[in-house]
């Protein structure tokens, strides 16, 4: 029979994991032991929400002029951040549905924190928009909804593109995200007592585990998964589009959608990197992420990264090549004029810097592998606030030239996102396990009667 | 399942391929009521109760299809409905509609096969679980039975040769899969 002779599966990846159970018992204690460190990172996310409520609330009252934001540059650091968050969500689904569709098993151990991560930066890069329009409770207007007097959105217009890929992306991989957790809360189910046991039982919508369930259920996440693939590379070209489809110079270039989706795909996985090695330390989950699992991030962050660094020297030989002085001098100013130091952290922190990840040294440890990964956040928020705000500052009449100095209140906000961003990814790692339970048990050597006997005998 | 005269067991099994053989037994000795648990999707199983395609496939084609044709029609009526005239460019600018038809095309087809999934799975099945083992969720293999009485002892005998970890006897018929 072809059952027993299946290979030791996974024997590679998790040496450590003895058996299913294991992984349960494991994956399962961190919902109940939250611990000194959680309780303090989770005050300081509550406080940091609070920060963002008093200063949005601020600019509400006081209108936009709250804001650093003038003509001409009208986008400062809340489009820079919004796009840098909804760069971050791309890993997620990146590691989900393409590395699914690629059959690379070590994506098991990290996948179901980096869809979180998707959800919750979604959720933060949201806010953005609606930050940014002043008027927030005009939000609505974003949507086409028959109004009185049947005015639609214009549909030529790549922020109406937008509010369409945001969305279906937020919805899609919340549904992904959902689906994907519905075994794991079964699973929390049948070990939970008390009200927590109701609540699971009411989330995991009476999964059993039948043969039915998983048959279908295998399916219908490998249709979620081929498209979802086609959408992470759509959201994020939209999302350039915003800025390439504008004769802004420093902006009208054809290589922003690949140039965006490897930076988003690029900081997406640093921002896994710099999540999972704090939840591994606290949570003692170094059987489930091995270093060969940092190993294959760390590949993945250097591949997108060569990307990213290879855009950035065409745009620089694009703007000398294309002879067009304005464009000359977007980019020249970006070097040597006034942000001259955000443009030179974005070349040092996404350029040189991953240049140590081609050693296998540097790749094997995790110490560097964190420092690196905060770096490559950094570069990648500097990289969006340098082409955003050096190409409006700048534009064609010398005349309309201006700086942009961000206010506190938006210091406050782009704080404050970063909380909210915490605040529900904490209560993610002690609502819902943070590791794949079953997918895992995919990967680990399936238990045989027969192999059981064979080691008895030896 | 819970038919006049119909009862069956929930055998817990801790070997994969002690499941798979008595699956294959007992559908060799004729018996179809047959329900396998598992804590992770096991491929061996499935084929062992001899799956086929899954239906899943014809909602996420529709939906995608759908999603595609309206993600066009949309933007088209809304134009036509109210004609914005910018820089000479034709009020049906095809192109820019592309992006939406895209993002619709997935956006349909991604709810369309939640809705084909939970149809197919049964879902949300909140009847009360009763035959079960919380132990399915971790380690655990389990298979239901369920077949005539008469018939009950002969799958007893198959299910006791793969020795199960436990049996469990369904007298009322309760069981919910």
């Amino acid at each position: 029979m072809a059952t027993v002779t299946e290979t030791e599966r996974g024997a590679l990846t998790h040496p450590d994991v003895t058996s299913h159970a294991e992984v349960n018992e494991d994956v399962l204690s961190i919902l109940s032991r939250p611990g000194k460190w959680w309780w303090i990172l989770f005050g300081l996310a509550s406080a940091g929400v609070g920060v963002l409520a008093f200063s949005w609330g601020y600019q509400l009252i006081f209108g936009i002029g709250a804001t650093g934001l003038n003509s001409p540059v009208g986008w400062g650091v809340y489009i820079t951040t919004f796009v840098f968050w909804v760069g971050i969500a791309h890993s997620g689904t990146l590691i989900s549905a393409i590395l699914f569709l690629f059959r690379a098993r070590w994506r098991q151990s990290i996948y179901r924190a980096a869809e979180a991560m998707t959800v919750f930066a979604v959720m933060t890069a949201g806010l953005f928009p609606l930050i940014h329009l002043g008027r927030a409770w005009h939000a609505y207007w974003l949507f086409p909804y028959p109004n009185e007097r049947l005015l639609w959105p214009n549909f030529r217009s790549p922020l109406v593109w937008d509010v369409f890929a945001v969305t279906t992306y937020f919805t899609v991989s919340s549904i992904f995200f959902y689906l994907g957790s519905i075994p794991d809360l079964a699973a929390a189910r049948d070990k939970a007592r008390g009200l927590r046991r109701k609540l699971y039982e009411f989330a995991a919508l009476g999964w059993r585990g039948t043969d039915r369930e998983w048959h279908h259920f295998g399916k219908a996440y490998l249709f979620l998964a081929a498209l979802a693939t086609p959408l992470v590379l759509s959201v994020h070209s939209v999302v350039s589009w915003d800025f390439a489809m504008a004769i802004v110079p420093g902006w009208h270039a054809t290589i922003f959608a690949p140039y965006f989706v490897a930076g988003a795909i690029f900081s997406g996985v640093a921002m896994v990197i710099t999540l999972s090695v704090p939840i591994r330390k606290i949570f003692g989950l170094e059987k489930y992420l091995t270093v060969r699992h940092f190993d294959a991030m760390a590949k993945l962050c250097l591949v997108t990264g060569l990307i990213v660094f290879y855009a950035y020297l065409i745009e620089f030989f694009m703007a000398w090549y294309s002879g067009e002085d304005p464009e000359r001098r977007v980019f020249w100013n970006r070097l040597w004029g006034h942000y001259w130091w955000s443009t030179w952290i974005m070349l040092i922190c996404n350029g040189f810097i991953p240049i140590m990840l081609w050693f296998r040294r540097v790749r094997h440890s995790i110490a560097a592998l964190f420092v690196i990964s905060i770096f490559i956040n950094i570069g990648m928020w500097f990289e969006r606030y340098t082409i955003i705000v050096t190409s409006l500052s700048h534009e064609f009449m010398p005349f309309a030239w201006n700086v942009y100095r961000p206010s506190l209140t938006e210091m406050g906000i782009i704080l404050g996102s970063f909380a909210w961003f915490a605040f529900w990814f904490l209560l993610f790692i002690r609502i819902l396990p943070p590791v794949a339970i079953s997918e895992l048990k995919e990967v680990l050597p399936a238990p045989y009667r027969a192999r059981k006997k064979q080691e008895g005998e030896r | 399942m819970s038919a006049q005269g119909t009862k069956g067991f929930l055998a817990s099994f801790d070997y994969l391929d002690s499941i798979v053989e008595a699956i294959e037994e007992l559908r060799q000795a004729g018996f179809r009521g047959l329900t396998a648990y598992a804590p992770y999707p096991e491929h061996h199983i499935e084929e062992a109760l001899g799956y086929g395609k899954s239906p899943v496939r014809t909602f996420t084609l529709v939906g995608a299809l759908v999603g595609a044709a309206a993600g066009f029609a949309f933007p088209v009526f809304a134009s036509l409905d109210w004609p914005l005239v910018t820089g000479g460019k034709p009020i049906l600018s095809m192109p820019a509609y592309v992006v939406i038809a895209f993002e619709m095309t997935i956006l349909f087809g991604v709810l369309a096969t939640v809705i084909g999934l939970f149809i197919n799975m049964r879902f949300p099945n909140l009847k009360p679980i009763v035959i079960y083992d919380p132990e399915f969720t971790a380690g655990r293999f389990g298979l239901y039975v369920s077949a005539d009485e008469e018939r009950l002892e002969e799958a007893r005998r198959i299910i006791d040769r793969h020795e199960p970890s436990a049996l469990r006897e369904d007298r009322e018929g309760v069981h919910y899969a």
